[in-house]
């Protein structure tokens, strides 16, 4: 299999969507000679041109606005907004519109639409440029809500967004952007609500998203050298959420840790920790479920400081020692 | 204000407009419908039948009725919250729409969503909405989707005077002015955002002037005059369905209730609201010209009118005969 980076990857999945669905369009801020914040839609505005490849005014609630108008019409948008801090500028349209039509119209509106954003700290981009705001999106009923952490799950995950019938929030670590990984040529999709093992073992399970799959990844390989095996459970989307991989995971390993970037107060961290205490697996835990997120903090600009406002490999492998030792 | 252009007689304009008679007498029976229909919702409401809120356009049905004479019925309509009169104008079932306000399984939403929320997505009525402007920017996109499939229908955006202080709003003009789309946008200007005057929160009025900005071109019209709202709308569309781009249209009006039910009507005196009803009101002067010029006898629109009032009590009885939603379907219908 070829090694892509995620941003091709990305680029991959919206190229062929638009080459096999002409209700397919991108809209955006600076998507077409620019290619986009971070180059995503690079070479797009020459193969599809600049009635498929939409660049927009900075206004984005009605880029999604639009994006919501253009679905009502059986067209398939998928919008960019450059950074997923700026969703908070297009609430309305994604929460109170797009969210609310199937419902409130009594199921006979659908919304099939996509909104690619970018999310995390770790760029120098300070505190309007680097949140992780993927619980806010939660929180709405009518929306799903993707983070792959590969370049293979971008990809299969961004094609089932674009074919889905409801509004899609997918979102993309910048970090990530170019990290390699293999993916596999020709079409195929990776379905929601699938949880993935992103590491089999038997001592612990962390739950992580996103960056945080490929730190903890990291952790969990050198500890293997002392006899710690850690399972990592990576949801791919949050809603919705492969809770049955979860219970199934705990109830083998017996402890939980949950690692994400966003901050912890009402984080998703504690979503997990509910279905978990609720379920099954409860009765095989044999320590507290502890989490390890962001700090409840705007993301700070020095490097220092960014780096301590989320989690880092140190801090998830103490937290792993911790666990496994029972010393908190 | 562009009103009862250079004071034409009613006859040369209705017939210069191909106004036909029949036509003539199908718009009063609608402007009678929709106004018995927002009789009947404030009388059920006062009854307790009524479990949520309401926003009625009594005094606005000119506008509505104007805007669908003069448009095509496959035209795609997005409305605001007060926007019962836009529904029936469009031919809405008013069965349907009375089982949605009466919260009814059987009604356009399935009592999902009420009286803010009513669409019909087979007759390109893509809803109302309660957030005030929230609708606009959806105007842009079906006016890119209108370009991107081939179709020569517009996208009609309604909104009130309040949502022409949202963002939205200049965005949304902006890009369609920047883009040519086919969008007629209609600002219905009843005087008052809730409580407060449109003068008190606007810069410069009329508020369609800001279209200039966007380089679209606007029209401030008599929006309780039935065959100006008829005319000028009826050359905007041809216009935009030409592939000229979108046209502004600033409707002035006024509501006789309330902004909804909680109002107690203490931002304005009963003398203003008496003055529109008696000298301003839409049907009546709609109605005084037909029967001036002896269009119809004063018996034959008595029988439009008593239509009317069957139409809604049917609606009624059909609403309240209706069942409740299943407790057991409430997470229906979230995702598709």
């Amino acid at each position: 299999m070829p090694e892509i980076t995620y941003a091709e990857a990305i680029r991959s999945a919206l190229w062929e969507e638009m080459k096999r669905d002409e209700r397919v369009f991108i809209i955006g801020e600076d998507i077409g000679r620019y290619g986009g914040a971070f180059g995503v839609t690079t070479g797009m505005l020459d193969e599809f041109g600049d009635k498929r490849i939409i660049e927009t005014p900075i206004s984005e609630p009605s880029i999604i606005g639009a994006a919501v108008g253009a679905a009502l019409l059986g067209m398939r948008p998928v919008a960019e907004i450059m950074f997923m801090d700026f969703v908070l500028l297009s609430l309305d349209q994604i929460g109170n519109q797009a969210a609310k039509m199937h419902y409130m119209f009594g199921g006979k509106a659908t919304v099939p639409l996509v909104v690619r954003m970018p999310s995390g700290s770790g760029t120098g981009a300070a505190a309007q440029h680097s949140q992780s705001l993927e619980t806010l999106l939660m929180h709405l009923p009518g929306l799903k809500v993707v983070t792959p952490s590969t370049p293979y799950e971008a990809k299969g995950l961004l094609r089932t967004a674009i074919h889905d019938l409801n509004p899609v929030c997918f979102i993309e670590h910048k970090l990530l952007y170019k990290t390699k990984g293999e993916v596999p040529e020709g079409d195929y999709q990776i379905p929601f609500g699938v949880a993935d093992i992103k590491r089999a073992g038997k001592d612990l399970t962390i739950v992580a998203n996103g960056i945080m799959v490929h730190k903890a990844l990291a952790v969990a390989n050198r500890l293997a050298d002392e006899g710690i095996d850690v399972e990592i459970i990576d949801p791919r989307t949050l809603v919705p959420l492969d809770t049955e991989a979860i219970i199934n995971s705990v109830s083998k390993t017996g402890k939980l840790l949950i690692v994400h970037e966003a901050c912890e107060t009402a984080g998703w961290a504690g979503e997990i920790m509910a279905v978990v205490s609720s379920s099954r697996a409860f009765d095989y835990l044999d320590a507290p479920m502890r989490r390890l997120t962001g700090k409840n903090v705007p993301i700070p600009y020095n490097r220092v400081l960014e780096r301590a406002a989320v989690p880092q490999e140190e801090d998830i492998e103490r937290e792993i020692r911790a666990i496994v030792k029972g010393v908190y | 204000m562009e009103t009862e252009k250079n004071q034409e007689p009613f006859l040369n304009r209705a017939e210069r407009l191909k106004l036909s008679k029949d036509e003539l007498r199908e718009m009063y029976k609608t402007l009678c419908t929709i106004r018995q229909f927002e009789l009947m919702a404030d009388k059920l409401y006062a009854l307790g039948k009524v479990h949520g809120t309401m926003h009625l356009s009594a005094g606005q049905e000119a506008v509505a009725v104007g805007i669908r004479h003069a448009t095509r019925l496959d035209d795609y309509l997005i409305n605001h919250h007060r926007g019962h009169g836009h529904f029936i104008s469009k031919n809405a079932d008013i069965n349907l729409m009375m089982a949605e306000f009466l919260g009814k399984e059987a009604g356009y939403c399935k009592g999902r969503g009420g009286s803010m929320h009513i669409a019909d997505f087979s007759s390109n009525n893509l809803g109302a909405n309660g957030i005030v402007g929230g609708g606009i920017p959806h105007s842009l996109g079906v006016g890119l989707a209108l370009q991107m499939q081939k179709r020569d229908q517009i996208c009609i955006a309604i909104f009130g005077d309040g949502a022409s202080n949202e963002g939205v709003f200049h965005e949304t003009l902006n890009m369609a002015g920047l883009w040519k789309l086919p969008i007629l946008f209609v600002c219905e200007n009843n005087k008052y955002g809730m409580s407060m005057a449109v003068e008190r929160v606007s810069a410069k009025l009329p508020i369609a002037q800001r279209a200039e900005a966007y380089d679209i071109p606007w029209h401030y019209i008599d929006g309780n005059d039935l065959l100006t709202v008829i005319e000028t709308v009826g050359s905007a569309a041809d216009y935009i369905r030409s592939g000229n781009g979108p046209v502004f249209v600033e409707a002035q009006t006024y509501r006789y209730f309330g902004h909804s039910k909680s109002d107690r009507n203490l931002y304005r005196s009963k003398d203003e609201i008496e003055t529109w009803r008696l000298t301003k009101d839409p049907i009546l002067r709609f109605k005084n010209n037909l029967l001036e010029n002896e269009v119809f006898k004063a018996e034959e629109l008595v029988v439009c009118e008593e239509e009317a009032v069957k139409i809604i009590e049917s609606a009624v009885e059909f609403a309240e005969a209706s069942a409740d939603p299943d407790a057991a379907t409430v997470t229906e219908y979230v995702y598709a």
